[in-house]
C-alpha cells in the first residue's frame, strides 16, 4: 500500500537519508599512517590547511589522532602548510 | 631493537657535493655509533610549503635506522641544529605499524592517491579493493590494502557528506 506509485508528495521523501559515515582506517585496517605523503593526507584538511573535525571526516578518535599528529609534523617538514588558501 | 626514522631538509643552493656530503656525514654518524640504517631515501627537490630561511626548495633525506636504545637521538638532533646545510628535521620512533607500512611501501604494496576526478569512478572502486583485501589476507598476518586508492573512493563520498552537513547547518 506505500509503495504505490500514485501517491504524489509535496517533498521527496528520499531527502534527508545520508550516507553512512564510517572510519576508513578502521574499515580497511590502516594501522601507521604516514606523515610523510601530503596527497595522502590532503584528504582530512580543508581548503585552508587546517584539520577538518572527527564529525565531518568520518574518523574514529584514535586515528583522528594520528591524523591530525601526522599533518602536524607534515606542517613541520614545510610538506603542507600552516596557513594558506585555495589549497585544493 | 628499536626503529627510528629520520627526516631532513637540506638548503638546495648548495652543490650537489656538499649535499652528499652532508647526507654522508649523518650516515656515517649513525653507522659510527653502532646503528643499523635500514633504508636511506633521497626524496630529491620539493618545493616547500612556506618559506624557511627565505628558501623556497629543499633536498628532502629519510634515513631508517635502528638502535638499541635512543642515546643517538639527541647526538643527531643536536648535530643537525649546528649544521648550518640542513634546515629542518624530525626524528621519529616507529612502532611495528610504521615499520610494517615502510616495508609494504618499498616492496610497492601501497598504491599512490589517485586524484578524484569524477563521481562515476568511485562506485568500482570499494568492490575492487575489498577483493583485494581478502586476496591480500592469507599472505600476510595484517592486511596491506591499496590503502590510498580505497581512501580516495571513500574521500570521493567524505566530500560529500560534508557538504550535505554544511548545507544542513546553514539552515
Amino acid at each position: 500500500m506505500a509503495s504505490r506509485d500514485d501517491i504524489k508528495f509535496l517533498s521527496n521523501p528520499k531527502i534527508g537519508n545520508r550516507k553512512k559515515k564510517y572510519c576508513r582506517f578502521r574499515k580497511f585496517g590502516i594501522k601507521h599512517i604516514d606523515y610523510k605523503d601530503p596527497d595522502f593526507l590532503l584528504q582530512f584538511i580543508n581548503e585552508q590547511g587546517k584539520i577538518l573535525p572527527r564529525r565531518i571526516s568520518g574518523n574514529s578518535l584514535k586515528y583522528q589522532r594520528k591524523v591530525a599528529i601526522a599533518v602536524k609534523r607534515c606542517r613541520h617538514l614545510a610538506m603542507l602548510p600552516f596557513v594558506t588558501d585555495l589549497l585544493k | 631493537m628499536r626503529h627510528y626514522e629520520v627526516t631532513f631538509i637540506v638548503d638546495s643552493v648548495l652543490s650537489s657535493d656538499e649535499i652528499e656530503a652532508t647526507s654522508k656525514v649523518y650516515q656515517d654518524m649513525l653507522v659510527g655509533e653502532g646503528a643499523n640504517i635500514d633504508h636511506i631515501d633521497e626524496m630529491g627537490l620539493r618545493q616547500l610549503a612556506y618559506p624557511i630561511n627565505n628558501r623556497t626548495t629543499g633536498i628532502y633525506y629519510c634515513f631508517e635506522y635502528s638502535a638499541e636504545n635512543g642515546d643517538l637521538i639527541s647526538k643527531i638532533d643536536l648535530a643537525m641544529r649546528r649544521d648550518e646545510r640542513v634546515m629542518r628535521s624530525l626524528v621519529i620512533k616507529l612502532d611495528k605499524y610504521g615499520v610494517q607500512y615502510n616495508d609494504d611501501k618499498r616492496a610497492g604494496k601501497i598504491g599512490k592517491v589517485k586524484k578524484k576526478s569524477s563521481k562515476d569512478d568511485s562506485k568500482g572502486k570499494p568492490s575492487r579493493n575489498k577483493g583485494l583485501a581478502v586476496k591480500n589476507k592469507p599472505a600476510k598476518p595484517a592486511p596491506a590494502v591499496k590503502k590510498p586508492e580505497v581512501v580516495a573512493a571513500a574521500a570521493v563520498t567524505a566530500p560529500a557528506v560534508e557538504t550535505a552537513t554544511a548545507s544542513k547547518e546553514e539552515e
